[in-house]
């Protein structure tokens, strides 16, 4: 294999420019740093990172959703011309599996295949296309095999196992009160069907690996968390972890998606492998391939209830597919498990969430993980009881609502702030918006669309309400810490304070925050927040709602042992009593006289820097019976949404939605209204547009144009009251926003759906044809009381 | 890959003739999809963004000869009025980005049975004008295309464009897509009033093979017209037919289950869409419009 003669050491396209923020404190809505480049097209993506003499990656993928293989020939593909390597397993010289939570996927396949898509072989070459052509190239002897790709087939006792630990890959029971003994006035039952979401997030996976011609590489990517990537990366390379750098490149969305490995440890390889930087990028449709995606759910609920509508208890049964290997399956089969019952107040609960392994695509985290699947189960079921019981759903929900001092069925303590009747009672409150008059409306405002398809013919219009909820921050057990460096230098004669966390922005807005932060707690303009890379400890992971409060807890307590400093030696060099000390506009100010000192002449020249750990309070994972402290924060969100349907098309529009949610503090408001409106737009897609089908394993709809997200067409207008109850354990009071919203709107919508046509709709994303009555649910209802570990215990 | 890029419609033709494989390009919205999935490798690409003459329509004899180049933006700008259905189906085309781009003729040479321009073609009884160095012929939409993303064009051959009378009243498109906006038909439904002529052109799109009319749900309903001597009286047609109407293009569906939707679905909401439609076209017809 050819070497480069010289070996470049960082991109020629870097990362942006450190931006140095505009004012704004906590509280405020700033302006985003990236958000001009980002509309105008200047933003550099890690899709966009180029190097002199850098190579392309591209990846073989297998065709079969299971098969043996029995050979793997990659002489014809190395003879290409153009050509710098072909790899396969044999290639990896550290750990050849990787994984999250359980290290159970090749880093590429060996003996077996278990999902479509899996990698098997890479390849580098001096074009993308050469890159491509040599993929064709190589061929592999498979055996074809029957996949399994029914979650309760992969249950049974007689079905083949995928893993050597079986096909059930998690099983949570949790057992609250007693189920048997509760005696309810009025039952009722339901079956629900959650189908495959995909984050979808525009920017594909991407980034560029540059070896430091010591052995070590530089990783240039996009991810949500650094860290764990590069222990995973430095496992399979068998390198130290401080062999790998890893820097974190402009993302272009990730909702989960970006949680698990994709190219990052094939980058690396090939890198290290050729000598030369290596730059893989997936197109569109491999994208589909190349990340996991949410998890597609069985759900069958009981809920009891007495008379006057006070709920007796709730049974559940939830099985989730998730498909070939474990990726986040643990931690979504514990949230699915912890939050079946929704935040009702539940005497008696008997759940059983069990998660399978089979050979449908991978699928892991995405926003609202587990809570997503059974709040669409739960919402519909308090609909259902309302209805038998002739009550107004919402005042349903009111009655049993979760309130602070009460247990979840998990056995936790609810603790305050947990304001879910409130939120409804607010929610109830809102203004409907005024109906417009059908006959002569603009298209756009009709189902369809300007598709043309009604002029108000067959339109009926439904309200429906949904009220959700999830853990912020990881759970049961977990070291779920963040670090944070903040340093107060003088440059130019003027302060500045620059912050250092390796948290991945991914579009949610934390570095602004960050800048926020410090500019609140400091009294300082001019905040630099330095790129995010592994060469400062962890914050953990952009995900589960947790980097405004895990790394902006990190950022203030840095900010904080900086500031006691300053005040330490303002007392040393002028007497003064820290306790009346603020800085304001870069100046010391002592309270009631005024400026004691400008930071630029107390500092003369010096640094000050602290680096601080945080961690928020313990949690514990659940006993045998499911009972635990197992989340460290809740945060809450109701909806009411409205829609119209046209009846004979199955076509909808949804008119508007409406929303409460408690946040504890609106840290920039514009950020939230947008990770409202955000987290909505995907909970909507998954109600009504974006499912990925799948067929006998394989994906039928791997490209945008099949695979449907809301346009702004589809978008309504949000109404939203933010409610600010200050969690006292969280920095300034603040709850996790990332997810809530997602969680609620898919029920709500569904809700108003039903509304409207008076059908059951089971099934989400809800089809025409389901709304017109041509075919109910796809999926076959689990046979009660049938099958393996879920008879024994259902 | 060998790019040519022809300045003139005879260049571009004389390219043609020499590369029979080449595969015209103009707005590139359906070829450099299938060439970035890598479904497609062609030798030659034959660039027609700088052929002047197929950027053209013009008037003639009552009808309207529109060049291949024509982009779906510059239909529903410039052709509104003289050209309804086909405006109406241009906006349901893509994005405004790709209705910049996209034009009836590639819609032509793709022959999908989705294409959303095909259905006001074959309502309208237009004619695809086919050329090479050799000469043009005419050949009727519905002729043109033989099957799914199937035509008869030549090897050798190129679209001019395509030849459709001005509107002689008036006229709907509707199109199915789960949502609401830049979509691919589920299906589609297109309808032309011919005043003049006592007849009704009628097209199913994406529920078939090929877009197909609606033959005996045309015949059916010119009879209810003739019968109640509506064209003359401008009276209502009756709840009734229309219904009838819908059915009967209902049963000239022919739809396949995919990914966007199934058969039976598809089969009823033509049925819906040649209802709704027809009561609109009728209702203009009745205002005097």
């Amino acid at each position: 294999m050819t070497r480069a003669e010289t070996i470049p050491t960082t991109p020629t396209r870097e990362r942006p420019e450190t931006p140095v923020s505009t004012p704004g404190r906590v509280g405020e809505s700033t302006t985003r740093a990236d958000g001009v480049p980002k509309v105008t097209g200047e933003f550099e993506y890690s899709s966009d990172l180029w190097m002199d003499g850098m190579l392309y990656g591209a990846t073989l993928r297998s065709p079969h959703p299971h098969a043996n293989i029995w050979s793997v020939d990659t002489s014809e593909a190395e003879a290409v011309p153009g050509i710098f390597a072909v790899l396969t397993h044999e290639d990896v010289p550290g750990r050849k599996v990787c994984g999250m939570e359980v290290p159970d996927q090749p880093v590429l396949a060996w003996e077996r295949v278990r999902y479509q898509g899996e990698p098997i072989a890479l390849v580098a070459a001096d074009h993308p296309e050469t890159a491509r052509r040599a993929l064709e190239k190589i061929s592999v002897e498979y055996e074809v095999l029957d996949p399994i790709t029914d979650a309760e087939e992969a249950m049974r006792e007689d079905t083949p196992k995928l893993h050597l630990s079986g096909n059930l890959l998690r099983h949570i029971h949790v057992v609250h009160g007693d189920v048997d003994t509760a005696e309810a006035d009025v039952v009722v039952e339901g079956e629900y069907e959650v189908g495959m979401q995909d984050q979808a997030f525009l920017g594909p996976e991407s980034g560029l690996a540059v070896p430091d011609g010591r052995g070590g590489v530089d990783l240039y990517i996009s991810t949500q968390w650094l860290h764990i990537d590069r222990d995973q990366v430095a496992e399979s390379l068998g390198l130290e972890p401080d062999q790998v750098r890893l820097h974190l490149s402009g993302v272009g969305g990730a909702f989960g998606g970006r949680e698990d490995l994709s190219m990052q440890i094939h980058s690396c390889l090939l890198a290290l492998h050729t000598g030369r930087p290596v730059k893989m990028m997936y197109n569109r449709e491999e994208s589909f391939y190349g990340h996991v995606h949410r998890h597609p759910a069985r759900m069958r609920y009981e809920h009891g209830a007495t008379r006057d509508g006070k709920l007796v208890y709730i049974k559940a049964r939830l099985v989730f597919d998730g498909g070939a290997y474990a990726s986040s399956s643990n931690a979504v089969c514990l949230n699915a498990g912890t939050f079946a019952c929704g935040p009702y107040d539940v005497p008696n609960a008997l759940v059983d969430s069990y998660m399978l392994y089979t050979n449908n695509p991978p699928c892991g985290a995405m926003r609202g993980f587990g809570a997503v699947q059974v709040c669409f189960a739960h919402e519909a079921q308090m609909d259902k009881l309302a209805k038998a019981l002739g009550m107004d759903p919402v005042e349903l929900r009111i009655k049993n609502a979760i309130k602070p001092g009460d247990r979840f069925p998990f056995g936790q303590e609810v603790p305050p702030p947990a304001p879910v009747a409130e939120l409804l009672e607010r929610l109830k409150a809102m203004p409907m918006p005024e109906e417009e008059d059908i006959t002569g409306r603009d298209l756009r405002r009709l189902p369809g669309g300007v598709s043309n398809v009604t002029h108000g013919e067959g339109v009926r219009r439904g309200v429906g309400y949904a009220v959700g909820y999830k853990n912020v921050g990881f759970s049961a057990g977990f070291d779920d810490y963040s670090t944070a460096k903040v340093t107060l230098s003088v440059e130019g004669g003027e302060p500045l304070v620059r912050v250092h966390t390796a948290a991945a922005e991914v579009g949610q807005g934390i570095v602004t925050l960050e800048a926020q932060i410090a500019r609140t707690e400091l009294g300082v303009n001019k905040i630099a927040v330095l790129p995010a890379d592994t060469s400062i400890d962890s914050a953990g992971s952009t995900s589960a709602s947790r980097q405004s409060y895990v790394t902006g807890a990190a950022v203030k307590a840095a900010c904080e042992a900086v500031r006691e400093k300053v005040f330490a030696r303002v007392r040393e060099e002028f007497g003064e009593d820290p306790d009346g000390l603020s800085i304001e506009d870069g100046n010391v100010v002592a309270e009631g006289h005024g400026i004691v000192v400008p930071l630029a002449e107390l500092l003369d020249g010096e640094e000050i820097g602290e680096l601080v750990k945080y961690r928020h309070k313990p949690t514990y994972p659940l006993d045998e019976n499911g009972q635990g402290d197992a989340h460290v924060q809740f945060a809450f969100a109701a909806q009411r949404a409205i829609v119209e349907v046209d009846e004979e098309l199955g076509l909808v529009r949804v008119v508007e939605v409406a929303t409460t949610q408690d946040v504890g503090k609106a840290m920039n408001p514009q950020a939230l209204e947008g990770q409202i409106e955000g987290g909505i737009a995907q909970g909507l897609g998954l109600a009504l547009l974006e499912e990925i089908q799948v067929k006998e394993g394989r994906i039928q709809n791997a490209s945008f144009t099949d695979y449907l997200l809301p346009t702004i067409l589809d978008m309504p207008p949000v109404k939203m009251e933010i409610l600010e109850l200050a969690d006292p354990d969280a920095p300034y009071g603040l709850k996790g926003v990332g997810e809530p919203p997602t969680i609620a709107s898919t029920p709500a919508i569904v809700a108003a759906l039903r509304d409207a046509t008076g059908r059951e709709l089971n099934r989400v994303p809800v089809k025409p044809e389901h709304i017109v009555g041509i075919s109910g649910p796809t999926g076959q209802p689990p046979q009660p009381g049938s099958r393996g570990p879920a008879a024994e215990r259902a | 890959m060998e790019f040519l890029q022809p300045a003139t419609w005879r260049e571009a033709l004389e390219a043609k003739s020499a590369h029979h494989e080449a595969v015209p390009i103009f707005g590139g919205t359906d070829v450099m999809v299938e060439m970035n999935f890598d479904r497609r490798r062609p030798g030659y690409v034959l660039d027609l963004t700088r052929v002047p003459e197929i950027q053209v329509w013009e008037r003639e004899n009552g009808k309207f000869r529109v060049g291949a180049g024509v982009t779906y933006t510059r239909i529903i700008t410039d052709l509104k009025n003289e050209l309804p259905a086909l405006a109406m189906a241009s906006r349901t085309v893509g994005s405004p980005q790709i209705r910049n781009r996209g034009t009836v003729g590639g819609n032509l040479g793709t022959s999908s049975p989705a294409g959303d321009a095909l259905p006001p073609l074959y309502a309208s009884d237009a004619e695809v004008e086919l050329a090479s160095v050799e000469g043009i012929r005419r050949v009727p939409v519905g002729e043109f295309v033989t099957g799914p993303k199937r035509n008869v064009l030549r090897r050798e051959e190129l679209i001019w464009g395509f030849i459709i009378p001005e509107a002689e009243g008036p006229q709907q498109y509707a199109k199915i897509g789960t949502r609401n906006a830049m979509v691919i038909a589920v299906c589609s439904f297109g309808l032309a009033l011919h005043p003049a002529r006592r007849k009704v052109g009628t097209c199913i799109g994406s529920a078939a093979p090929t877009p197909v009319r609606a033959k005996e749900a045309e015949e059916f309903i010119e009879g209810v017209l003739a019968e109640g001597d509506l064209w003359e009286t401008r009276g209502a047609i009756s709840e009734a037919a229309l219904r009838r109407f819908g059915e009967m293009v209902e049963m000239s569906a022919r739809p396949i289950s995919d990914v966007r939707g199934t058969a039976e679905y598809r089969r009823r909401a033509v049925g819906v869409l040649a209802r709704r439609t027809l009561s609109w076209a009728w209702a203009e017809y009745r205002d005097g419009r």
